[in-house]
């Protein structure tokens, strides 16, 4: 037997375990293996906050999505033994593969910045990017009279670039549905330079932040929180106070991969961004959020890659060349509060653009633009997620690359 | 656009890049250094060849990359080209604008 190993079960080693139970030959044994035994749908975290989601909408047993032809070890990983083709368990086990995919996401990491994580966190100082946090910050936005709330980004890159904007629209339809609109400030800090990292989306999002009276504080790279004053301070000694910070802290790849000589700083794994083929040796492969490439980080990407990584572990293995095909394709849904959302699609070299979705001039998704429907896309994309997404379903409609047809496109400027 | 600067004509981009790393000199960087409101001394060459270096070898670039190469930290970055270190050095330095953010 050879053995296939993929490493974390969440959403993109999730769906490649049923990609791949479905067509990988025979002679291929599947392992799978993540500490955790319930899966979360973290696009619901944005939602906890608000009451919106309550936990139990958003959990479900790891087990159950993994197909049978799978085995699930559920247990810490220690470290890659990339020249033994080991994987080291903390328990002491070495799970021996022939293909590796790595599949271990992103994960926050509050003591990069001093300050963050200490005495004021989950206190004043709040993440939604985790379920803890999101169910502690429920609490806390219940219980509070008002203030200034500032929604922050530590540095890029980010699991899904767009949430700590759809926090400040939800938050923003929050307080005015509480009637607490006159008491609440909002404000909005980031190191980019303005509300999004793509030019058109940022004019766009920008305005819509402007005419919902949130200020943004663009450029803002903070260097560290001064808890009991409640101020952000950057490298350049700039300062934003807060009552209530919700930040979104630096964001790192799992510790396993530092503990084995291969990530980057901030524990990334080095790969090819046309082939999903890493950099560190040939029959170690990479998806979804623990790679390197300059793809947003979410789970639209992931999927998107799934198609293209199918296709290269079949041709890795049948010892053919690989298809150097990904590009980069992204589709998030932003919710902008008050029931509505806008549509956002764009890739490695086109920029998102305005225009219709999935059907060119029809949608019945608008692109960059708010709308109900879109709204109700996004709470039907849960349905999506454990149904299709994450199942290896083929979602109708949506190609794994982008298509030009029926949008307007800008080309990025290199 | 072509335009010229320090004499010699280069491409820049809409926001004022380089299109081509060729067309670098030390004398274009000075050049686009002054428009950014920085003097070029010493201690920025180094870190814009640093940056050039990591560009060719298709490394994102990032604020804490630079601050963990052992040239300079996020600090001194800051403070040789402040305002945006990243965004004004990888000008200077003929690379394009860093695609970090996305």
């Amino acid at each position: 037997m050879k053995h296939l190993v993929i490493l974390g079960a969440g959403t993109a080693g999730t769906m490649m375990s049923n990609h791949l139970a479905k067509s990988l030959p025979n002679e291929w044994d599947i392992t799978i293996i993540d500490q955790r035994k319930i899966h979360h749908y973290q696009p619901g975290y944005l939602f906890i906050p608000f009451g919106t989601y309550t936990e139990s909408d958003i959990v479900k047993p790891v087990k159950k999505f993994l197909p049978s032809r799978a085995k699930y070890i559920q247990k810490p990983i220690l470290n890659v033994d990339k020249d033994k083709d080991l994987v080291n368990l903390e328990d002491g086990e070495a799970i021996p593969y022939d293909l590796l995919i790595i599949a271990t996401g992103t994960d926050i990491a509050p003591e990069e910045t001093p300050g963050m994580a200490g005495p004021h966190w989950h206190k004043s100082i709040f993440d939604f990017y985790t379920l803890n946090g999101a169910v502690k910050l429920h609490r806390a936005l219940e219980e509070w009279n008002g203030g200034h709330l500032v929604v922050h980004i530590t540095e890029m890159p980010i699991k899904c670039p767009v949430a700590p904007l759809e926090f400040t629209f939800l938050a923003e339809s929050y307080f005015h549905e509480r009637g607490m609109s006159d008491k609440v400030k909002i404000t909005f800090v980031t190191p980019m330079d303005g509300a999004f990292t793509k030019p058109v989306a940022s004019d766009q999002l920008g305005h819509l932040l402007k005419d919902k009276g949130i200020d943004v504080v663009p450029n803002f790279n903070v260097m560290e929180i001064d808890g009991d004053a409640r101020k952000l301070i950057d490298y350049e000694g700039k300062e934003v106070s807060y009552d209530l910070l919700v930040t979104v802290p630096t964001n790192k790849g799992a510790k396993y991969v530092e503990r084995s000589g291969f990530g980057d700083e901030l524990n990334f794994v080095p790969t090819h961004k046309g082939t999903l083929q890493s950099k560190v040796k040939d029959n170690i492969f990479c998806i979804g959020d623990a790679t390197n490439i300059p793809a947003s980080k979410a789970g639209s990407v992931a999927h998107f890659e799934g198609e293209i990584l199918m296709e290269n572990v079949k041709r890795f293995i049948e010892g053919r060349e690989l298809k150097d095909e990904f590009d980069g394709h992204a589709n998030c849904f932003v919710e902008t509060g008050h029931g509505k959302a806008l549509l956002i699609d764009f890739n490695y070299t086109h920029q998102p653009v305005s225009g219709t979705f999935p059907f060119p001039g029809i949608g019945p998704l608008t692109l960059l633009k708010e709308s109900r429907m879109n709204h109700m896309g996004k709470l039907a994309f849960k349905w999506v997620y454990w149904n299709m997404l994450i199942t290896g379903r083929h979602i109708p409609f949506v190609p794994s690359k982008m298509s030009e047809a029926g949008k307007n496109f800008e080309e990025v400027q290199s | 656009m072509e335009t010229t600067i320090a004499g010699k004509q280069v491409k820049l981009n809409e926001q004022g890049y380089l299109t081509d790393l060729n067309e670098w000199s030390r004398e274009v960087a000075t050049a686009l250094a002054a428009e950014e409101g920085v003097e070029l001394g010493e201690e920025h060459w180094p870190v814009l060849e640093y940056l050039q270096n990591q560009h060719k070898q298709e490394v994102p670039l990032t604020i804490r990359k630079v601050g963990k190469s052992g040239i300079v930290d996020i600090k001194g970055f800051y403070a040789l080209f402040p305002g945006g270190p990243l965004k004004k050095a990888s000008r200077i330095a003929g690379i394009p604008k860093p695609a970090s953010c996305i």
